[in-house]
């Protein structure tokens, strides 16, 4: 039964219970609070320390969390969160299809109109695009560029300028392998994947026309063992004499160590190997140069991939607040600070920044002077399960560099799998 | 007239534990997953029964067939290795520690200590040791005066498959050792003696006395590495990565599974598939146990001492 004095605490404790939640709204209404879900747990300290303070000063009303998750667990811890409707209001994205299944889901919102979403070019918006290319889902924060870096003092001690052609590329390398004290060319084929991200994909759109030849690709009319693509795998096979003892055995972290010790002279990168490299050895001189060009096609295209985005959660409750969060990322303020915290990762944003970094400030100045694309293999191509075209590069760059195929077999292999599945490569 | 016994509904409570638990985390999965391998996707993503097809497509089209083969024959050369190398060399060293030679225990627990230490860190010590750079494999080899035999082990496709399965070899040596000294130590001194008056060597005491009463252990040992063999999957994954180079010269039917069914970097997830493959697996290791169950240890004769 209940008692007088009973019902009364009761009616209390719900008055009370009513005024808290009544606080919390009030409190909501005067600050907003949005997280941020990420892989990147390496960034904590500077989106907390750095970036976040810089964009809360500005906009005193809106505190943002950074919250990110183990890299290797984040795709099922996020994907676990936006089912249950917990994930936080901003969105780290992966490129190309995570990301795509997340939007084709209705857990992201589009965002096209966001303002300052011109400040990207149509190639920096293509990894979080729908296949028609008329959706954005994710604002663009990041990619990594690929190219050389070289030992400066081995190149002054040997006499040796910056090659800019394959001619002048090959005779250096010549010169440092008759010399012998130094690997001409530090890259290992046991972890596979550099043999294709910092060889084909490095030096191959030169020779495929960036673009041009990537969306040729994807429309069925060019082919991997034809023109640009073929010139490419002939291109990396000419490597193979240059490269260091047992770099059949040698994997990636091994590589990074023999060129942070001096050991050898040029090493194929992405940019994010600058900070690991300056780490490995501060004193290193480092140095570098973009993609050599060919007899046949004497413009370089790098290769700029796309990497990190930030996208607008559906079932988020701030919407506007998120909005102007992801307008900021959009400007030159966030590309300032970014580019110099993480050298490496360089903003996609049409904007001016500098970086305090000299390696990477080169990088970025490629950018300038040259047009861009990014891996062939990363849009749409490799959506297929067996074969999948991005783990065949890998093998086909991997045995050209080990002698065991010849560039046109390689290419065949390659070609022949993705045609296997891929309807537009079908025709003859 | 005796009374009927009552049913022993005591024995089902005792059993009751075991069975639940072996049920729900052992055969339930077991069929779960033998039940996926026979559905399929369909365009809009949900899942559909397809029959056995996903086994006909395993080896009918090319595309899967040769690396499942591939797989398949790689995992044979690796079972063999064990069998052939690891075994005969286990019982020799328990033959050997079950004389009188002095230091026994050191040498037992020296050969059994990598089997307790994590495939991880067996990985990635031979992978130091066998490193082109840095690994102390060349130097030890040029001490020898071998130094034309230093090759990039795990690089080449030659070698790389043989070289891991000895660095199992190596690893896992000290439990078929163990086995056979355990079978070794349990016979009677009295039969080795009447041997020994009967004017036999101990190489024929070997054969003719100690062998064949440590034929079950035989029989044990094999189907252990057998079935061990044939789930392997750390050593290659934690050493060669999961597309196991080069050219898919170390890929067994583990790696094969794990990057079907767990999809790796672009490559998506095809639990269907996969679980196909977990299937056949689960046939080749049933077909071995069953021939050890009924080609030989029916034939066997218990021994009492």
């Amino acid at each position: 039964m209940i008692t007088a004095p009973m019902f009364k605490r009761f009616a209390t404790f719900l008055l009370r219970l009513a005024s808290l939640v009544g606080f919390e709204t009030v409190w909501a209404q005067g600050k907003v609070q949005l997280t941020i879900e990420s892989w990147r747990t390496d960034d904590l300290k500077i989106w907390r320390d750095t970036i976040l303070p810089a964009f809360m000063k500005k906009n005193p009303n809106i505190e943002v969390v950074f919250s990110p998750t183990a890299p290797t667990e984040y795709n099922a811890v996020l994907s676990a969160k936006l089912k249950a409707g917990t994930a936080g209001d901003l969105v780290t994205c992966r490129p190309f299809d995570k990301s795509l299944e997340i939007y084709d889901a209705g857990q992201l919102v589009a965002l096209n109109d966001l303002p300052g979403m011109d400040n990207f070019s149509e190639l920096a918006k293509a990894a979080w695009t729908t296949d028609d290319g008329k959706t954005t889902f994710a604002v663009p924060m990041a990619s990594v560029i690929h190219g050389f870096l070289y030992n400066k003092a081995i190149f002054k001690e040997l006499g040796l300028d910056v090659p800019k052609t394959e001619k002048e590329f090959l005779a250096v390398l010549d010169k440092i392998k008759a010399n012998g004290k130094y690997i001409p060319l530090v890259i290992g084929t046991k972890d596979q994947w550099e043999s294709a991200t910092m060889g084909y994909q490095n030096i191959g759109p030169t020779l495929w026309d960036g673009e041009t030849g990537r969306k040729d690709l994807i429309k069925g009319s060019a082919k991997y063992n034809q023109g640009g693509f073929l010139a490419a795998f002939d291109a990396l096979a000419k490597w193979r004499p240059y490269l260091g003892p047992g770099y059949q055995a040698l994997a990636y972290a091994d590589s990074q160590n023999l060129f942070a010790q001096g050991r050898g002279a040029i090493y194929p990168a992405g940019s994010w190997d600058i900070g690991v490299l300056r780490q490995m050895n501060p004193k290193l001189d480092l140095g570098a140069f973009k993609p050599y060009t060919f007899e046949s096609k004497t413009e370089c295209i790098i290769d700029d991939h796309p990497d990190i985005a930030l996208g607008l959660n559906a079932a988020s409750k701030n919407k506007e607040a998120a909005r102007t969060f992801l307008s900021w990322i959009a400007s030159a303020e966030f590309a300032q600070l970014y580019a110099n915290a993480l050298p490496g990762f360089f903003p996609l944003a049409n904007v001016k920044y500098t970086l305090d970094d000299p390696v990477a400030q080169e990088f970025v100045n490629w950018r300038k002077d040259n047009k861009a694309s990014f891996r062939c293999s990363y849009q749409i191509l490799s959506r297929n399960a067996n074969p999948n075209n991005e783990n065949d590069l890998w093998n086909a760059c991997a045995q050209i560099l080990n002698g065991t195929e010849t560039a046109q077999q390689a290419a065949d292999i390659v070609q022949k799998n993705l045609a296997s599945w891929y309807k537009p490569q079908q025709g003859t | 007239m005796s009374r009927r016994r009552p049913f022993p509904v005591h024995i089902l409570v005792f059993l009751a534990p075991a069975v639940l638990i072996y049920t729900l985390f052992m055969i339930y999965p077991l069929f779960d997953s033998l039940w996926l391998s026979l559905n399929n996707k369909t365009p809009a993503g949900g899942s559909v029964f397809v029959g056995v097809q996903n086994y006909q497509t395993m080896f009918g089209q090319d595309l899967w067939a040769k690396p499942f083969w591939n797989a398949l024959r790689n995992n044979a050369l690796f079972f063999a290795i064990h069998m052939f190398v690891q075994n005969p060399i286990g019982l020799l060293f328990a033959a050997l520690l079950g004389t009188r030679i002095r230091g026994t225990r050191i040498y037992r627990t020296i050969i059994f200590t990598p089997t307790i230490l994590s495939v991880v860190i067996i990985g990635f010590v031979w992978k130091l040791i066998l490193n082109p750079a840095w690994g102390i494999s060349r130097g030890v080899l040029m001490t020898f005066g071998l130094g034309s035999l230093d090759t990039p082990w795990l690089g080449l496709e030659s070698t790389a498959l043989v070289t891991l399965s000895l660095i199992s070899v190596w690893q896992n040596i000290g439990i078929p050792m163990m086995l056979f000294l355990a079978a070794l130590i349990r016979i009677p001194e009295d039969l080795l003696e009447a041997a020994r008056v009967d004017g036999a060597g101990a190489w024929k005491i070997f054969w003719r006395v100690q062998f064949p009463l440590i034929l079950p252990t035989v029989g044990i040992v094999s189907v252990l590495t057998f079935v061990g063999n044939f789930n392997a999957f750390e050593l290659i994954y934690a050493t060669q990565g999961a597309l196991a180079g080069p050219n898919f010269a170390s890929d067994i039917l583990g790696t094969l599974f794990f990057r079907t069914f767990f999809g790796y970097q672009l490559q998506p997830a095809d639990p269907y598939m996969g679980s196909a493959i977990a299937g056949i697996m689960l046939l080749i290791i049933l077909t071995g146990v069953l021939i050890y169950l009924f080609g030989w240890q029916r034939r066997l004769q218990e021994i009492r001492y």
